[in-house]
């Protein structure tokens, strides 16, 4: 009995702080007691392998063609060319980032990290057209994601990805703009409600000045720098972005914060108080350790208890991060994971706003359920979806400049993947039975009805296809 | 049963029936019969940020010509419709329309401290946020939340698309996306969907398997009525050929059969038009009339024109003054473009947009579109648009 309910605590773990784990590692690991687990989860971790999708060489050539001709009000139909065929080039390098992270996640040996990753990519919600300040920011989220969350929220606050989004290129001494002060406290810091609109004015000049050069990197303009005298949180000085930050994280509910957010996404959508105040104030204590917190998170009785598992809704990325990731599955023509992730709500490096995905019950509509039914058997049995995603408007306009009024409908996209079969069922104990299969698959516990479901035996694979198109497999 | 619980049981049972006086009964407590019940809404959405002042043209002030040397429509192909505006002439199909008294041109609608981002205006638009606001439940969701007598039903709303935009989406409730009712029930109706439906009834108390459990039902009932009952009715109306006539064929089907839905969503994408606007908004503005035009006469034929109310938005409209490259950048506010058989004001509804009073080089808005929803969430939806848009906005004369 006790082996079970361990072998559940770290299938339930494993779901949680990865993307779900394999038959085998499952029962190897239920062998050991969970804190040494935990461990091994985040000593695989340790791996910090930055994505290398985007040449960097290649888009500061564009950049530097693009500033030299940027200046000038009449273009050549040759420079114009030119210009389009960057964009052309970033947007595709753009997908490509996209579609690498993804499988980045379904390969990795370091899931915890990408996991994180994934968090802090909501939780720092920016956009660029730029695919290597995509990318940049993208690799510092990984690179701290376990570490010093001061550390990260310094490198986020200077990379050119967030400095464009947010406008800092914008905010000049004696001119400033706002926009970057007022989420770093509202959406990546303290919270609504524990500012006031003078601390933002204030802590807006102390960020003037901070901008990014025309290769892409963090650069402080003394000029535009406003020097005097700034008060913030009834402290005055002549204090720069650095010291900004210093004082939001003096201030106790940044962990509080912080911590809520994590226990939202990693353990229920409807946080409880009791553990988040617990949550927080060990992360306050332990100077915004991250992997600090999240162990004692994972160590925590109450991250185990029945109302925790198999009751969240699994993110459109978690969902297709699990299914590829367990059933070994390849995409031979990867774009249609772009178009997948589209159409379900979650185009990773495209958030709705600065304030991220909202998550939970509102990735659920009629449509996107069914989507999300049908995937399984389209990705485990190769089928086609009669499915177009909304596009993006530039993407859009660039479709609409070539087609006629009455153009067709776009013909359905084939999913055209494969799983490897013979991997993942061969990877399972050779006597295991349908209803084990559900139970390995499914985190929610197998109730009746689908144990009847699943009795009139028509073989694992069909049982496993099953499986994953049921609404409990929505939820991890 | 204690006397506390009787007497909120009995208000709770016998508010609406006699006790209290009609005028006084809240929206919620009337009687199917005593609302608009058969009234319907459709939202049309043109993506991407459509150019007003090339669709509606200034053609009587000069500052129009002098900022768009090379796009400017010349005042002998605007259709005019007054001294000062015109329509493109790619929407010749309207003329006709606006003629008939049915449709409404709202000149800078727009809101506080314009976003010009494609995205970000989208998102205020369709949640009705401030520009400083992030909502994450949309208008139309946050009527279907408010679970009025006439908005209860899970197909209260319908989008006309493969996947649900965030208007539709509230925080309880949320429409459903149909782009082909056949499709849907094609797919609610495969055997293994249907033991799930069939076999759920345990899981409805859960949470979240609960919600997704409840959604499934619902969609597969949803999908039983729209298809039972819209395919008694088959438009013999002729339609253009495009993806957008055929969703307003689609509206047009889902309206004239009488479906018990309030609101129809559709869009039509494509209106970023940086390079060589005159030819790509051309095709858009003619796709979009031709579309409009065929939808109106359609409902006109079957009688249900006057009760129905068009609206047509995009996220923004278009800086004043032309880029170098024939085209024109994001810029603020924007004309709104209103149909249907019962127009309280036809034709232009306020002043044509000041072009020599401009802020930065983009139009200052006159209307908030937020006193537009208003308007239609009071005046037609006959609900209180406080309750939806979180402050009280005075509604206008449309309708």
């Amino acid at each position: 009995m006790e082996r079970e309910d361990n072998f559940n605590a770290i299938k339930h773990l494993y779901s949680r702080a990865a993307f779900g784990i394999s038959y085998p590692s499952l029962k190897n690991l239920s062998k050991k007691n969970t804190v040494k687990v935990v461990d091994e989860l985040f000593k695989n971790a340790d791996k910090f392998e930055e994505l290398k999708s985007v040449n960097e060489d290649e888009i500061r050539e564009q950049m530097a063609l693009l500033s030299s001709l940027g200046s000038r009000k009449e273009f050549t139909t040759e420079e114009k060319e030119k210009r389009q065929e960057i964009t052309r080039s970033q947007n595709e390098r753009s997908r490509t980032l996209n579609i690498d992270w993804l499988m980045r996640m379904v390969n990795t040996s370091a899931p915890l990290r990408e996991k994180v990753t994934l968090f802090w990519h909501g939780h720092f919600a920016c956009r660029s057209n730029n695919p290597m300040f995509a990318q940049q920011l993208n690799n510092i989220q990984r690179k701290h994601a376990l570490g010093s969350f001061k550390t990260l929220l310094i490198a986020v606050s200077k990379a050119p990805a967030m400095l464009q989004y947010l406008n800092n290129q914008q905010n000049r001494k004696g001119r400033p703009n706002e926009n970057f002060a007022r989420e770093l406290m509202e959406l990546f810091t303290l919270g609504i409600g524990n500012y006031t609109e003078q601390d933002i004015k204030e802590s807006a000049r102390a960020f003037t000045g901070w901008t990014y050069d025309a290769k892409g990197q963090f650069q402080l303009r003394p000029n535009f720098h406003d020097e005097g005298n700034k008060t913030f949180f009834g402290k005055t000085g002549n204090f720069d972005g650095e010291a900004i930050i210093d004082i939001i994280l003096e201030n106790p509910k940044t962990a509080h914060f912080i911590a809520r957010k994590f226990y939202i996404f990693l353990v229920n959508e409807i946080p409880n108080e009791s553990h988040v105040k617990e949550l927080g104030d060990y992360f306050f204590s332990k100077q915004y350790d991250i992997s600090a917190m999240l162990k004692k998170m994972f160590t925590s009785d109450w991250f185990y208890a029945a109302s925790n598992v198999g009751t969240k809704i699994k993110s459109p990325a978690e969902f297709l991060v699990n299914l590829s990731r367990v059933f070994y599955v390849t995409y031979n023509r990867p774009q249609v994971l772009i178009q997948l992730q589209s159409s379900l709500g979650q185009y990773l490096f495209n958030p709705p706003n600065v304030a991220g995905w909202p998550g939970g019950k509102s990735w659920i509509d009629s449509s996107s359920l069914m989507l999300r039914l049908k995937i399984p058997s389209l990705v485990l049995n190769d089928g086609q979806i009669d499915f177009s995603g909304k596009a993006d408007p530039e993407d859009e306009a660039v479709i609409a400049l070539d087609k006629p009024a009455n153009a067709k409908p776009k013909p359905k996209s084939y999913v055209n993947a494969q799983s490897d079969w013979a991997k993942f069922l061969g990877s399972l104990p050779k006597d295991i039975k349908p209803l084990a299969l559900a139970q390995f698959l499914l985190q929610p516990p197998v109730n009746q009805k689908i144990a009847q479901m699943i009795s009139d035996n028509k073989g694992l694979k069909s049982t496993a296809i099953e499986v994953t198109s049921l609404p409990e497999y929505q939820l991890c | 049963m204690k006397r506390r619980d009787f007497l909120k049981n009995s208000v709770f049972t016998a508010a609406g029936t006699f006790f209290v006086p009609a005028f006084m009964k809240p929206f919620e407590a009337l009687a199917l019969n005593e609302l608009s019940a058969y009234k319907n809404l459709v939202v049309v959405q043109l993506s991407g940020g459509n150019d007003g002042l090339n669709t509606v043209v200034p053609f009587g002030n000069d500052i129009y010509y002098q900022k768009r040397k090379s796009i400017g429509i010349k005042p002998e192909q605007v259709i005019k419709l007054n001294d000062m505006q015109g329509l493109n002439p790619n929407l010749v199909a309207l003329r006709e329309i606006y003629d008939q008294g049915w449709m409404t041109i709202i000149n800078d609608v727009g809101y506080p401290n314009p976003d010009r981002s494609h995205f970000r205006s989208m998102d205020i638009w369709q949640t009705g946020s401030d520009s400083d606001q992030f909502l994450s439940t949309g208008w139309i969701g946050r009527y279907l939340d408010s679970n009025c007598e006439t908005c209860k039903l899970p197909y209260s709303a319908i989008e006309v698309d493969d996947s649900l935009s965030l208007a539709l989406k509230g925080e309880i409730k949320k429409g459903i996306a149909v782009k082909d009712p056949n499709v849907l029930f094609r797919n609610t109706n495969e055997a293994f969907f249907k033991q799930m439906v069939n076999s759920s009834k345990d899981n409805l108390d859960e949470a979240n398997l609960g919600y997704l459990y409840k959604t499934m039902i619902e969609t597969s009932s949803s999908a039983n009525y729209i298809q039972q009952t819209s395919k008694i009715y088959e438009s013999k109306a002729s339609y253009p050929n495009s993806g957008f006539a055929n969703q307003l064929k689609t509206v047009s089907k889902f309206i004239s059969s009488s479906l018990k839905t309030k609101v129809y969503y559709v869009s039509l994408s494509g209106f970023d038009t940086h390079v060589n606007q005159l030819n790509q908004q051309g095709n858009l503005l003619k796709q979009y009339a031709e579309g409009m035009s065929a939808f109106l006469n359609d409902l006109k034929q079957h009688e249900k024109l006057d009760d129905t109310l068009v609206i047509t938005f995009s996220e923004f409209g278009r800086r004043v003054e032309q880029n170098a490259s024939n085209g024109t950048d994001h810029g603020t506010a924007n004309n709104m473009l209103l149909f249907g058989g019962k127009l309280k004001k036809q034709g232009i509804y306020n002043a044509a947009p000041d072009l020599a009073n401009l802020d930065n080089g983009d139009l200052k808005y006159q209307i908030d579109f937020r006193h537009v929803y208003g308007t239609i969430l009071d005046k037609w939806l006959d609900v209180n648009n406080q309750n939806i848009l979180n402050k009280k906005f005075q509604t206008m004369d449309f309708i």
